[in-house]
């Protein structure tokens, strides 16, 4: 199933693994250090529970008095897997975009929290890049960096996202890396026999 | 050489570096292709629309092609009797790199291991990497190669048991990719060195990445592993951006040594489907030509 969705999103128990997603609205970036910090701090300046949560490092360039995104892929998500499980619960995240999928826990705490994973296609930093229509805000930025504070993306038609990991306990990952586990068990064996 | 020459090397390779960045080369265009048509599953067929996609995107605004736009290896081959002077050559090949981390631009990815300091402009110690080779020749080619850390990050070393032969260097491969290739944006080319040493056999692999996608190893046997491998590492089913498909490898080029009889080394180099590469000849009158497309 394809489905175009706008921010706020606040259901996606209808979502299913395999499925395309392009996102309307507003997303909002974290990796390994705004991971930290917002699980340290009291209060948050803006609500997350509104929007995907997208792994991502961008590239971002001051032109004119504004902020114009340069490159925006996704970064590998398996690093987030310490924090995600707390993170899902506390800012309530329906969404979370990255790449390579993530593990267990968060598998978990998206099926409690009625959550998905949708991966990006790795890499491509462009195609994301002319989706962001503005950068509505960055929070953090000199604390933490470029690439690691938190910024506020305003996007159009962004995807495709495809659904990895649902809110019923169904993950790409796992599937794949099981089959491709057993093939490699036959093509290893074929060959020593 | 004098300072005109030096200066119109050193903006060929600025050049080069936004060729390599923002353009594929044909041949892995032609294959990232041939993979949509051929792929069966549709998840694999959307990730490699979206990688096509954007590789048209970067080419019509000039941006490079994935936001982490790698360390550079220098591959350079001196032709003995040219005039190149291969110390002045690294300080051009530095400027260069510094220059292009500006106009380009390109993000800045060289860290200190200890103090985690980045220099800012891709430079550091010992990086960029500048590997040199001399042949009978009387062109100078200097081949460029970025390479960003997801790729990088999927390299193994194996020091294998010489017993095991060619089937044991096949399932160490195979072993290896069924657990990383999905995590170093595949469909990815595969190098392998074989023999040599620790260090050679690596050296080996990732140089063998240069070589276009298709043409083979000039050894028949060689040449025939190769296919072998690129068959078996796509029976896999790892597919594109690792969500299953038919196509994980667009090639496997494989380079050897001459080994220790107690050794078996073999390297293993990865490269995502941002194959990315250029390279500048310079010929015996000091004329510049850029190879990228
Ligand atoms: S592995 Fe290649 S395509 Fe993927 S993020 Fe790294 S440089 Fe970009």
């Amino acid at each position: 199933m394809q489905y175009r969705m706008r921010t706020p999103i606040r259901d996606v128990r209808m979502l299913k693994v395999g499925d395309e997603v392009y996102v309307d609205g507003e997303i909002f970036t974290a990796r390994d250090e705004a991971h930290k910090k917002m699980m340290e701090s009291k209060e948050i300046p803006f609500d997350p529970s509104a929007m995907p949560l997208f792994h991502c490092g961008p590239v971002v360039k001051r032109v004119d008095g504004r902020w114009e995104v340069i490159a925006a892929g996704p970064t590998t998500s398996a690093r987030m897997e310490i924090f995600e499980d707390k993170f899902i619960e506390k800012f309530k995240i329906k969404m979370i975009i990255g790449k390579g999928g993530m593990g267990e826990r968060t598998l978990k705490a998206l099926r409690e929290h009625g959550a998905v994973y949708a991966m990006f296609t790795g890499g491509a930093g462009v195609l994301a890049a002319r989706s962001i229509k503005r950068v509505k805000e960055v929070y953090w930025l000199e604390e933490l960096g470029m690439p690691e504070a938190v910024w506020i993306f305003e996007v159009e038609n962004f995807g495709p996202l495809v659904i990895t990991m649902d809110s019923h306990g169904n993950s790409l990952h796992r599937d794949v890396r099981n089959r491709v586990m057993d093939r490699l068990k036959g093509m290893v064996a074929e060959h020593e026999g | 050489m004098s300072a005109e020459n030096l200066k119109s090397i050193e903006n060929a390779i600025v050049e080069a570096l936004k060729i390599a960045e923002t353009r594929l080369p044909a041949d892995v265009l032609a294959a990232l292709k041939k993979a949509y048509e051929e792929e069966d599953s549709a998840l694999a067929k959307t990730q490699l629309r979206a990688i096509l996609k954007n590789v048209e995107l970067s080419e019509k605004h000039s941006l490079p092609m994935c936001q982490d736009t790698g360390l550079h290896t220098f591959f350079v081959e001196v032709g003995v009797s040219s005039d190149i002077n291969p110390i002045t050559m690294i300080q051009i090949i530095k400027n260069a790199v510094v220059r292009a981390t500006k106009e380009i631009p390109l993000r800045p990815n060289t860290v200190n291991p200890f103090t985690g300091e980045n220099p800012g402009d891709n430079t550091g110690r010992y990086v960029p990497y500048i590997s040199f080779d001399f042949v009978e020749d009387s062109k100078t080619r200097i081949m460029i190669m970025p390479k960003g850390g997801g790729s990088e990050n999927a390299a193994a070393l194996g020091m294998l048991s010489p017993g095991l032969g060619l089937k044991g260097v096949r399932n160490f491969v195979l072993e290896h990719l069924a657990k990383v290739a999905d995590k170093a944006c595949p469909p990815i080319t595969v190098g392998i060195g074989i023999g040599g040493g620790a260090d050679l056999c690596m050296k080996l692999a990732k140089k063998s990445l240069l070589r276009p996608i298709g043409v083979r190893h000039s050894d028949n046997a060689i040449a025939k592993f190769e296919e072998e491998m690129l068959d078996a590492i796509n029976n896999l089913g790892i597919g594109a951006m690792g969500v299953g498909g038919k196509i994980t490898a667009l090639d496997v080029h494989v380079e050897w040594a001459h080994r220790h009889p107690a050794s078996l080394p073999v390297g293993v180099v990865v490269q995502c489907w941002a194959a990315r590469r250029a390279t500048v000849i310079i010929d015996e009158s000091m004329n510049v030509k850029i190879e990228g497309l």
